[in-house]
């Protein structure tokens, strides 16, 4: 079968992009293993609502209407919302299809999947940037009677084994695990490594309120100092509940909850955890008052309507275990929330560097002229991390898109090497 | 605050250490490194160490000149003192890390550093090392680092700039984390 365009995932993502390529009338086809929002829906815990206002939850052509604009949106809410996206969009969406192969073909590429092949010019990988689950090498020394678990298997506390839990990391999703499963009776140790501390609401507004209205959210990944370092950033520590209250180390501790630095090595029945506790979450603090500090110099600059600048206490951190026996405590889980990565193992195109990462240019694939990625952390924004980044990033990579095709039907596009660090400046049109 | 048109320097060459970065992200196998030094018995608690070569950047490389080090342990220990122990240098060398971190960091936030004193504390249970008490281990218990620093910048500033180095830091690394150590006989 042939197209112009195939596009790889039918999250948010993959639906903007489709929603701008038929803006365009560039025909291409959706190709989704699930239904869409497949991931949205059937690989998120339960009590998982997004990090950002529902406000900020706009896709092309598609404002938010309901009824908690101030809300949090659930995974379930999200997948339903995305499913009514993609009807009104009418987007050209294959379901239960898998992609097994994405390789050279004639025109471009080939598209191999489990229900036929596509030949196009153009491919737009929007599978995601949570695949697996990141676990650190550790993981394989643990005793035998501790369950292992990810972010990616968990759904509820219901679902662990009684006794004490070890959540290792403590971005977004370590902590608020951490929190419901310390409630659910289950004693929590926490393991934190490098972490972004983030108020829920500064001076009365949310936090995205400020970095939308401040661009923050907008700053170019090819104007930040280390964008590698960016990308990698764990999420900020933040909940979305009704009260819009700040989750951070200080408030689990205040809950009871044991934390320890980041997890080292583990020897038979102890594992190790590090002695720069202290510093880390000086880090954490220093990182989250700078951004602060700009905040206030643009609502002085703006005489924005907002509350009378406020800091936070610093995060304490008594003298801290640096080993558990996990037998001994009662530990009978360990739960990793240390990170997710894409995973492209049917992509058989030179594309990825040596962390099996695809090597791009805001989203324009390095040596393989016509492929585009979406939906990955500041692909082209800070905003991109974020489904708010959703309907910019796909207006751009629609437009590359298009000018690709128009060039590709005057000459041969020209190659480029590939490197392992994205930071060449491309004169993007 | 003073204004002035010198530039910042701290005598830390940070355009040089970026195009190494950069260049070593490209070429991974030139950024692994091997530190040495060969250590003699002399008498008793005291030994010689030596600093001579080390391998880096795909070859062997010398150090200018041969560094020496004598280790000991002090009298009270029934030993001769002629030489800091071997936790002392532990010290130096955590010390002297983050010193140089703290330079480094400075130079590239452009901030003039006029002085650095670091004083640090390593604290210790010696029933651990007698093998007295096996609820005691054999090292330090804390250590502590106070930074004393006169520099052409707020203090938050000045704080930052601690953090960073320890962020970046090997000693602290190597301190605060499990390190894998192998022994051998020849």
């Amino acid at each position: 079968m042939r197209t112009t365009a195939v596009v790889i995932g039918a999250g948010h993502s993959g639906l903007a992009v489709s929603r701008r390529l038929t803006e365009r009338s560039i025909d291409h086809v959706v190709i989704e293993r699930g239904e869409v929002a497949h991931s949205w829906r059937t690989e998120r815990w339960d009590s998982l609502r997004l990090l950002t206002p529902n406000w900020l939850t706009n896709l092309p052509g598609l404002r938010y209407r309901g009824a908690q604009p101030d809300g949090y949106m659930r995974a379930a809410e999200l997948a339903t919302h995305l499913g009514e996206y993609a009807g009104t969009i009418d987007a050209p969406v294959h379901s239960r299809t898998t992609v097994e192969q994405v390789r050279a073909g004639p025109g471009g590429y080939e598209v191999v999947t489990d229900r036929g092949r596509w030949q196009c010019a153009a491919v737009v990988i929007a599978s995601g940037p949570c695949n697996t689950a990141q676990v650190p090498p550790a993981a394989a020394s643990l005793p035998p009677g501790v369950a292992v678990r990810t972010a990616l298997d968990y759904r509820s506390p219901e679902g662990l084994d009684d006794g004490g839990v070890l959540v290792v990391g403590a971005s977004a999703t370590g902590v608020q695990l951490a929190e419901e499963i310390h409630r659910s009776g289950r004693p929590v140790t926490l393991a934190v490594g490098e972490h972004v501390r983030m108020p829920r609401t500064y001076r009365g507004r949310d936090i995205f309120w400020w970095t939308d209205a401040t661009a923050v959210l907008d700053e170019r990944y090819d104007e930040l100092d280390d964008v590698v370092r960016a990308r990698r950033l764990p999420s900020p520590q933040l909940i979305g509940t009704s009260d819009r209250r700040s989750i951070d180390i200080n408030h689990l501790a205040g809950e009871s909850i044991t934390i320890v630095g980041r997890l080292g090595r583990i020897t038979g029945d102890v594992a190790q955890f590090s002695g720069s506790l202290t510093n880390t979450c000086a880090l954490a603090d220093l990182k989250m008052n700078r951004l602060l500090d700009r905040l206030d110099a643009w609502a002085q600059r703006t005489d924005a309507d907002v509350d009378p600048p406020e800091r936070f206490q610093p995060t304490h951190v008594p003298k801290s275990l640096l080993e558990v026996d996990l037998r001994r405590s009662g530990i009978s889980t360990v739960l990793f929330a240390t990170g997710f990565r894409p995973d492209y193992p049917w992509l058989d195109l030179p594309v990825l560097d040596r962390r099996s990462r695809i090597v791009h240019d805001g989203g324009v694939i390095t040596g393989a002229p016509g492929c585009y990625v979406v939906g990955l952390n500041v692909l082209r924004r800070r905003r991109s991390s974020y489904i708010s980044g959703a309907e910019r990033d796909s207006a751009d990579i629609a437009r590359l898109l298009h000018h690709h095709l128009d060039g590709a039907s005057r000459s041969t596009p020209r190659t480029r090497r590939p490197t392992t660090r994205c930071t060449q400046r491309a004169g993007l049109p | 605050m003073t204004i002035t048109d010198k530039p910042v320097d701290n005598g830390v060459n940070t355009e040089a250490l970026l195009g190494a970065r950069n260049a070593l992200t490209e070429q991974p196998a030139a950024a692994e490194f091997t530190w040495r030094a060969t250590c003699s018995w002399v008498h008793g608690t005291h030994s010689t160490s030596t600093v001579d070569g080390f391998a880096g950047l795909g070859q062997e490389m010398n150090h200018r000149t041969t560094y020496r080090f004598e280790v000991d342990h002090p009298e009270c220990f029934a030993s001769q003192d002629l030489g800091a122990t071997p936790v002392e240098y532990v010290l130096v060398g955590l010390a002297g890390c983050l010193t140089a971190g703290v330079a480094a960091v400075a130079q590239h936030r452009e901030v003039q550093l006029r002085s650095v004193t670091a004083t640090i504390e390593g604290h210790m249970n010696v029933l651990g090392i007698l093998g007295a008490d096996t609820d005691v281990r054999n090292g330090f218990d804390g250590v502590r680092v106070r930074f004393d620093i006169d520099a052409d910048a707020p203090r938050a500033d000045i704080e930052a700039i601690v953090a960073q180095s320890q962020k970046r830091s090997a000693v602290f690394d190597i301190v605060t984390n499990p390190t894998d150590v192998v022994v051998e006989v020849a």
